[in-house]
């Protein structure tokens, strides 16, 4: 059942080992899609082949509801976790701040992903973004989370449950805590801990989710939302999902997300166990190559699916280089769309040295991976770190 | 072989490493990011920085069928060649960024990654030839067959050991029509962009503006040989020996003819000017001599002084330390900072740095 993906120009299957980035389609996920996309029909029209459509667009957000323990009415789909975040920063922000001037201000987690940083920036000058440093451990700091939140000026927190890069996984009722006390609402992106980290639906008030990191197709997502939070919509259209998400309803996508979301959380328990094990012989294995390897906020909760390391003196791009060449799809944890790596922001507000950053691996686990995929990127791990290590000493 | 192929997003480059890999060779192409802005560098200027540039690259890997990655170079960039330009213009030369580039990032900085990474060869859109003709059948670097775009002179810094570890497969290429030719035939998508001579990092291709800003201005005197004082400039590096047009001098010479830069000299402030004849020399003296194979005063050569310059028949006087030949014409223009090329026929057996011009 687990595909063994085509090797590029004729190699031999590849080793996926970047489920952080993306998850391999699920079976399941792909049958709900073409069983949905196999006829016509408008959710919204209403003729026999619209209310079809409807129809199955209805199963799959009761499905989807029923996987969450939510009722329908909190469910509000997107594009995926981007447009989920914005909708949650953004639109939560500005209508919080239409409601109370005096609410100017969002808190964000330094190490979040850029859907989130980004959108809270580009509220300035009308709301002020604050960032939350982390420490060494890639922990929020909640005392200078609380400290931020003490003007009462705050209307809206967002941190990721677990970070994209570190599998750090924060600790979102703390940060409810702290956030409800001083009247702002939580919002957690929680697409990188789906399929392994319990989801505190109702510790937080709003919470981002997204297909792709869990076998379902690009391009759909959820916000979880209790339905009396007011929004400020980002787009303006025919009024679908009570006017805070207009457009076409996608049923074929919508089937697609319930299933994976289905299989995703009845497998979690087990899933983390056996990926779990994983990733500890992924560690250890490491260990064993390069002594001198860093394994990335070692003391901190980590989702069990991240293996990140710091390989001190490696050339990342050289490393990622050496084991894309031996069949393996790694990544060094973050790359700019045009494809050139820079120091991570993660790894800095972290008080990682960029040297050490550059050296930076992640390995991310998943469904379809196997024990088979650990053991030969150990394999592969030894000659790709000397000779990345060779790439580094040519820099500076 | 392994070969590394360095991959700019222009049509040269993508046959280049089509035809290293049609040759059987084990290719993997790179980009090299070389811009600490890409956004900001010219677009459609020579085809190295910028953004559409890295995409381009990347579609011609994909339709030849070999991996492709994107290696972030701009500090290497920054420090070897952009630093390097200010500097020499500041000290009162003419400095060739293009060839600075070629010998510190195409080959140096991309040679020593590709060795550390296990390649054994790097390959290139350059015109030019590797052949077994060097001595005791060393690897020998030759003109390319297309004349016109041979680009030896630009590759002569490399060096020997470097050439041996090069591949340049345009150098059999006829014209440039023919390489256009097979890229659409290859449908590597990169072959109607045009040609550019400017230089990169230079947004908006004016050189001396760029200078101005990055240097600051430094006024000083314009003189005649003799010292008399012609008039004034914001700066020795806005002028190049053998330079006409510019001098911002209101008065003509005493003699009507019209006046060059002779010599520029940044420790004074002073730049040099006057008639043609004084600008001549039959001397070529340079420093840094990089030889192909053993030289030895009185053997008969060609000189190349500039890119797109000719081959000027002379003979070797000095190969030492320096290198000096005696031309058998004056020429105009040896401007300090530039770069010599020595040929036998076609050949290139030696090249050095350009020293200014004796008295």
């Amino acid at each position: 059942m687990t595909p063994a993906s085509p090797g590029e120009h004729g190699t031999p299957p590849r080793v996926y080992i970047d489920h952080a980035a993306t998850a391999p389609l699920r079976p399941e996920a792909r049958d709900a899609f073409l069983d949905a996309s196999a006829f016509p029909g408008n959710p919204t029209s209403r003729h026999g082949s619209g209310r079809r459509a409807r129809g199955v667009l209805d199963d799959a957000l009761d499905s989807l509801a029923a996987s969450l323990d939510v009722p329908v009415s909190w469910l509000t789909l997107t594009s995926g976790g981007t447009e989920a975040d914005n909708l949650a920063v953004r639109g939560a922000a500005l209508a919080a701040q239409a409601a109370d001037p005096s609410r100017r201000a969002v808190a964000v987690c330094a190490t979040d992903h850029p859907a989130v940083l980004e959108t809270a920036r580009s509220l300035a000058p009308g709301i002020e973004s604050r960032e939350i440093p982390v420490d060494g451990d890639g922990l929020l700091d909640l005392e200078a989370l609380r400290e931020a939140l003490a003007p009462g000026d705050v209307s809206v927190v967002s941190v990721a449950l677990v970070n994209n890069e570190t599998g750090v996984v924060q600790d979102l009722a703390a940060v409810a805590e702290i956030a409800h006390a001083a009247g702002a609402l939580v919002h957690t992106d929680a697409v990188q801990a789906t399929s392994h980290v319990e989801l505190p639906v109702r510790t937080v008030d709003m919470l981002s989710l997204t297909g792709h990191k869990i076998g379902a197709p690009v391009g759909v997502g959820l916000l979880v939302v209790r339905p009396d939070i007011p929004f400020v919509a980002g787009l303006t259209g025919g009024g679908q999902q009570r006017g805070v998400r207009p457009g076409t309803l996608d049923a074929p996508q919508t089937a697609s997300l319930a299933a994976a979301l289905a299989r995703t959380l009845a497998d979690r328990e087990a899933e983390s166990a056996r990926l779990g094990e994983m990733a500890q012989r992924l560690r250890a294995g490491i260990r064993e190559i390069a002594p001198d390897a860093v394994l990335t906020a070692e003391a901190a909760p980590r989702s069990p699916h991240v293996v990140h390391v710091l390989l001190p003196g490696c050339d990342q791009d050289a490393l990622l280089l050496m084991l894309d060449q031996q069949g393996i799809d790694a990544s060094a944890g973050s790359a700019c769309s045009a494809g050139v790596t820079r120091a991570s922001h993660v790894l800095t507000a972290m008080g990682i040295e960029p040297d050490l950053a550059r050296g930076a691996l992640r390995l991310s686990l998943g469904w379809s991976s196997r024990v088979d995929d650990v053991d030969r990127v150990l394999a592969a791990l030894p000659e790709a770190i000397e000779r990345a290590r060779a790439v580094g000493a040519l820099v500076r | 072989m392994k070969v590394l192929a360095a991959m700019s997003g222009g049509v040269d480059s993508a046959v280049a490493a089509a035809r290293a890999h049609e040759a059987g060779h084990d290719v993997v192409g790179v980009h090299m990011a070389l811009s600490k802005n890409r956004a900001e560098n010219r677009t459609g200027s020579r085809g190295c920085c910028t953004v559409e540039d890295a995409a381009d690259a990347r579609r011609a890997a994909e339709r030849i069928g070999i991996p492709f990655y994107v290696w972030d170079l701009s500090d290497d960039f920054h420090d070897l060649v952009v630093s390097d330009f200010l500097a020499e213009y500041a000290a009162g030369r003419t400095p060739n960024p293009c060839v600075r580039c070629n010998e510190h990032i195409k080959f140096a900085t991309l040679m020593e990654r590709a060795r550390a990474l296990g390649f054994d060869a790097v390959c290139t859109g350059h015109y030019a030839d590797v052949r077994a003709e060097g001595p005791d059948g060393a690897p020998s670097l030759h003109r390319a067959r297309n004349l016109p775009k041979d680009q030896s002179y630009v590759l002569a810094v490399m060096g020997p050991e470097a050439v041996s570890r090069a591949v340049f497969p345009l150098g059999a290429f006829e014209d440039k029509e023919a390489v256009r030719a097979e890229a659409r035939e290859r449908r590597l998508g990169v072959s109607t962009k045009p040609d550019s001579y400017d230089i990169c990092f230079i947004a908006d291709g004016d050189t001396r503006g760029f200078l101005e800003r990055s240097l600051g201005e430094a006024p000083g005197e314009v003189v005649d040989a003799d010292g008399t004082v012609l008039g004034t400039h914001r700066g020795t590096f806005g002028f190049t020996v053998g330079q006409r047009k510019g001098l911002g001098l209101d008065r003509p010479a005493a003699d009507g003819a019209p006046r060059y830069v002779l010599d520029v000299k940044p420790e004074t402030r002073q730049v040099v000017v006057g008639a043609a004849e004084l600008l001549s020399t039959t001397l070529l003296e340079a420093s840094a001599p990089i030889p192909f194979e053993p030289l030895a005063p009185g053997r008969e050569v060609s000189a190349q002084i500039r890119a797109h310059g000719e081959a000027l028949p002379g003979i070797i006087e000095r190969a030492d330390d320096m290198l000096s030949v005696r031309l058998s014409s004056p020429v105009r223009g040896v401007a300090p900072g530039q770069t010599l090329v020595l040929y036998d026929g076609d050949r290139v057996i030696a090249s050095a740095t350009l020293e200014r011009r004796a008295a």
